[in-house]
């Protein structure tokens, strides 16, 4: 029979795409919700969506090299005894051991280091090999509070109160059962190979007028040496960072939508918070109103990924970016030559985000350590180390395009928005007008 | 969030002291709550057949205390007026709730903070101790009284924002916490004649019980309802003509101590702000249990 | 001895007093007096000390306590020795919400009540308290012994792991996976050590009941979802 079967006939629905429908499948089959790693992955208006306006006849670029663009950044100045110094205003966000191998921790901090800024610990705790290779170290304090204590609190450089994350603003951690290993059971007090349940609130404290209470306390255990962050997922930012300040932090964290995570519920990911681009406006505007800007420092991540993002989110007005996917993919997470060994596991390089299964050939989302192995902790500390210079030298170029010789220097005004849903979130003009939708005529 | 504390004098011995009290009371919650604060005092009842209106006008001076004075005489025939920075107590004749309306309408630069024969609310932003200077509380009398320091969660911070909240006559609201469902009840509240001056969460609060109590409830039953109808997170303190009341939501994370001896209750969310009241050393201390409604003078 | 009478020194002065000890002064003993219900006294000590503190306390007072002996002749606010790893603390009166919060060892005694969620999240402490808990106690408790001579409130041992409950009174209710269990003869020597260790010896072991963790929430089933 000559097949009259022709796929050029077949119509993709937009509601009931074929990923919707092979997810009622699994949901069917399975009967729990989808888990999976990684930030949202739907269109979303992102940094992209912004442009520079490079300097011309009424600006003047600065040349490279001799006419220097400076890149530091010191966090902490508000209360903290020893704030802390970074060369560059890239840092590498909080992921647990746990989450990553140790051997993914400890490339972080290598590469870190080489380059002058700071890695920050995750759920569960601070690992002598974090600790070890991490110049500059940031402790978390979490709703699990997993390997929390005041040895590590007074062996760190700064304190990261985590009341959420952008994948899952009102969400705890998640660690599955492939993930508890041995090592991680021990450091979290859990029995080994069961799925942790975490708590999405923190144990000892609920709102902001008790975190201050909860933040004294910890400036009185740590002789207030430390800068205190807190970071928030990107909901109600603009209330968020006014009570941020309120609460007594040092510094700001604000972590979008497309922030990634090792593991949550699918739904949460894609439906549950704002992107990054609305939310540094916001928290910039909460700064500036109760006149802290700039000295209570602003941190931004959520999808940074190149130097272009590092240089928006500067311009916004934050201080520094945190980058966490990009810290992974450059030490060679999804990489094409591992291809095989995904496909080999449900996936493809490039695709993969079953972060929370454990079966990460790469060695980094991983507890196995016949896997684990595969990651070298100097090769892949080197190839973050690569990543962050490029980042840096990728933000100082536009800077000096744009006539800046420090980087904070940049502005919003040095940007227009491409679209006019970007325009609406960034508060900048669409380009070529001077309409910001929503304040102002075209 | 925020710091809420309340005095209930249970004989005359301290009634002379009680803006003192409540005073060192709300200073010492200035952590909890920076951005505003205010008290609602009870005490010095309007003459029988009178209410007493508290407005606050944003400018006040003798010149406007004089032309509010003839103004409002225009529309009541005699009122008394007593003014504290800017806030005026007004002392009308005939029903207060009836009263503060017309003057709102009548006097759109006045907002009205309270209504009723014993209420006074004075409440503005600024740390507590400069707003206790501000209205010169420290020797002010009455039977008991509600404070309240703010650090505002998602609503502005203004005078009308600010604690305590009052809807209805003699009553009054405070609130630390954060509500969850409070546009939902703002809507169903307003379709049902309850008005509201501010999108604040506590605001709700208080006019949903305002509402129940308009309804036939007694405190307690629109306490009860409350605890079905309200989402979210809260110590509320409430004040009525003769007393108060206290009550933790279900879960009850926000704090709330309580201490009582021979001569007053006390509630406040942190016990430091009840450690400097006479006697307290010696007082008895506990936590309200949650969803359990503790009322004090009827 | 050292003394700080709180009404004429600051926090700071103690702490840090109590951070410099282990070089100045490693098996001290520090009195606090008029604590008027402030914060974060004696918190992040890290050495056999002895402390005592005359009154009612804040929060957090012996926060994350490392080897020291703190009392409190009073009652103590929310957090009390929350993430304590080693040490005593001692209550005289009533502990306010979340005492012994995430705490990893150590001895914890409340003589009176604590409020709720005692013991919340803990990973290895002994709490042992003479009246009663509030509700959703040992909420989340990972591993350690809450032993408790009156009764439990609401929702006890919540999405409990492998932490022991013994409770001499009644349970309101017990929470997610949290079941009563059989008292073998270990859990009658566990209790009992550990109320000689609080210095509460007109308790019997036997009048205690043990509650812990059915292990049904240990690996995700849709049939055990709430």
């Amino acid at each position: 029979m000559s097949s009259n079967r022709n796929d050029d006939w077949l119509r993709d629905s937009h509601t009931f795409s074929k990923p919707v429908i092979a997810e009622i499948q699994r949901a069917a089959r399975e009967g729990i919700y989808d888990i999976r790693g990684f930030g949202a992955k739907r269109h979303i208006p992102t940094f992209d969506d912004l442009v520079f306006l490079g300097a011309s006849m009424s600006r003047y670029p600065l040349e490279g090299y001799r006419e220097t663009c400076d890149t530091s950044v010191t966090l902490g100045t508000r209360f903290a005894k020893k704030p802390i110094e970074l060369k560059i205003p890239v840092t590498i966000a909080g992921m647990s051991f746990g989450a990553l191998s140790a051997q993914a921790k400890e490339a972080l901090g290598r590469g870190a280091s080489e380059v002058g800024t700071s890695t920050t610990t995750g759920d569960g705790g601070m690992t002598p090999e974090e600790r070890g290779h991490s110049d500059m170290l940031v402790y978390q304090l979490l709703p699990s509070r997993y390997g929390m204590n005041p040895d590590d609190l007074r062996k760190a450089d700064a304190i990261e109160i985590v009341v959420g994350q952008g994948a899952k603003p009102g969400g705890g951690g998640m660690l599955l059962g492939q993930k508890i290993s041995a090592r991680v059971a021990k450091m979290r007090h859990l029995p080994e190979g069961i799925d942790q349940r975490s708590a999405c609130r923190h144990p000892d404290w609920t709102g902001p007028d008790d975190l201050e209470i909860k933040i004294q306390e910890l400036r009185e255990i740590t002789d207030w040496e430390k800068p205190i962050y807190i970071k928030v997922g990107a909901s109600r930012v603009y209330f968020d960072t006014m009570l941020a300040v309120k609460a007594g932090a040092d510094v700001v964290v604000v972590d979008g939508m497309q922030g990634g995570t090792a593991a949550t519920q699918e739904v949460f990911i894609e439906n549950v918070g704002i992107p990054t681009l609305p939310a540094v406006r916001m928290a910039v505007a909460a700064l500036k109103e109760a006149g802290m800007h700039r000295k209570v420092q602003l941190i931004v991540s959520g999808g940074i990924r190149t130097g272009a993002d590092v240089a928006k989110a500067l311009a916004l007005g934050a201080d520094a970016v945190s980058i966490g996917s990009a810290a992974m993919i450059a030490m060679g997470d999804n990489s094409p030559e591992l291809d095989d060994e995904y496909r080999k596991i449900g996936s493809a390089s490039g695709y993969y985000d079953d972060w929370h299964a454990g079966r990460d050939p790469s060695g980094i989302s991983t507890q196995d350590p016949e896997l684990a192995k595969n990651l070298d902790p100097s090769i892949a500390g080197r190839r973050l180390a690569n990543y962050l210079r490029v980042l840096t030298l990728e933000a100082q170029t536009i800077a000096r395009a744009c006539g800046k010789s420090h980087v904070h220097n940049l502005e919003p005004e040095d940007m227009v928005a491409l679209t006019v849903e970007a325009a609406a979130m960034s508060g900048l003009p669409l380009a070529g007008t001077d309409w910001v939708p929503g304040r102002n005529g075209y | 969030m925020c710091g809420i504390v309340g005095l209930y004098t249970k004989n005359d011995r301290l009634r002379p002291e009680l803006g003192t009290l409540l005073s060192s009371m709300l200073i010492q919650m200035s952590d909890r709550g920076p951005d505003s604060a205010g008290v609602a005092l009870y005490r010095n009842p309007a003459a029988e057949g009178n209410g007493k209106v508290t407005v606050q006008s944003p400018d006040l001076d003798e010149e406007s205390m004089q032309s509010l004075q003839q103004s409002l005489d225009a529309v009541f025939g005699s009122v008394s007026l007593t003014r504290r920075a800017n806030h005026v107590v007004i002392e009308v004749p005939g029903n207060a709730m009836e009263a503060a309306r017309m003057i709102e309408e009548t006097h759109t630069d006045l907002r009205v903070t309270s209504s009723g024969q014993v209420i006074e609310i004075f409440k503005e932003k600024g740390l507590p101790k400069d707003v206790v200077n501000q209205y010169r509380l420290d020797g002010v009398d009455g039977t008991h009284a509600l404070g309240h320091t703010r650090m505002a969660t998602e609503s502005a911070v203004t005078t009308e924002h600010s604690h305590p909240f009052s809807t209805g006559l003699d009553l009054c609201l405070v609130h630390n916490g954060s509500l969850s469902n409070h546009n939902h009840l703002r809507r169903m509240l307003m379709s049902e004649g309850i008005r509201f001056q501010t999108d604040n969460d506590s605001e709700v609060a208080a006019g949903y019980l305002t509402w129940r109590l308009s309804q036939g409830d007694d405190l307690e039953d629109a306490l009860n309802a409350a605890l079905r109808d309200l989402d979210g997170f809260y110590t509320f303190a409430i004040g009525t003509k003769d007393g108060f009341a206290v009550l933790r939501d279900p879960i009850a994370c926000k704090p709330a101590v309580l201490a009582e001896t021979d001569d007053w209750v006390a509630m406040a969310s942190e016990y430091r702000a009840i450690a400097q009241l006479p006697g307290a050393e010696n007082a008895r201390i506990w936590e309200p249990e949650p969803a359990t409604i503790y009322t004090w003078g009827g | 001895m050292k003394e700080f009478n709180l009404d004429q020194e600051e926090i700071r002065g103690l702490n840090q007093h109590l951070h410099d000890m282990p070089s100045t002064d490693p098996n001290g003993s520090v009195t606090v007096t008029n604590p008027a219900g402030k914060h974060a006294l004696a918190v992040g000590i890290d050495t056999p000390a002895e402390v005592t503190i005359e009154g009612h306390v804040g929060y957090y007072c012996a926060g994350m306590n490392q080897q020291a002996t703190v009392h409190i002749n009073g009652n103590a606010g929310p957090g009390l020795a929350e993430n304590m790893m080693s040490g005593k603390v001692i209550v005289s009166g009533n502990a306010s919400q979340y005492c012994g919060a995430t705490a990893h060892g150590g001895l914890l005694v409340i003589r009176g009540d604590a409020s709720s969620r005692c013991g919340i999240s803990m990973k290895g402490v002994d709490i042992v308290v003479g009246g009663n808990v509030g509700h959703m106690s040992a909420f989340m408790a990972q591993t350690g012994r809450l032993v408790v001579c009156g009764d439990a409130g609401a929702a006890l041992g919540d999405s409990i792991y492998e932490a022991r409950l013994y409770v001499r009174g009644s349970v309101a209710n017990l929470g997610a996976d949290c079941i009563e269990k059989e008292m073998g003869e270990e859990h009658l020597q566990e209790v009992t050590e550990l109320l000689e260790a609080a210095g509460m010896t007109d308790c019997k072991a036997s009048d205690f009941r043990r509650y812990g963790s059915a292990r049904q929430l240990y690996h995700f089933n849709i049939d055990n979802a709430y």
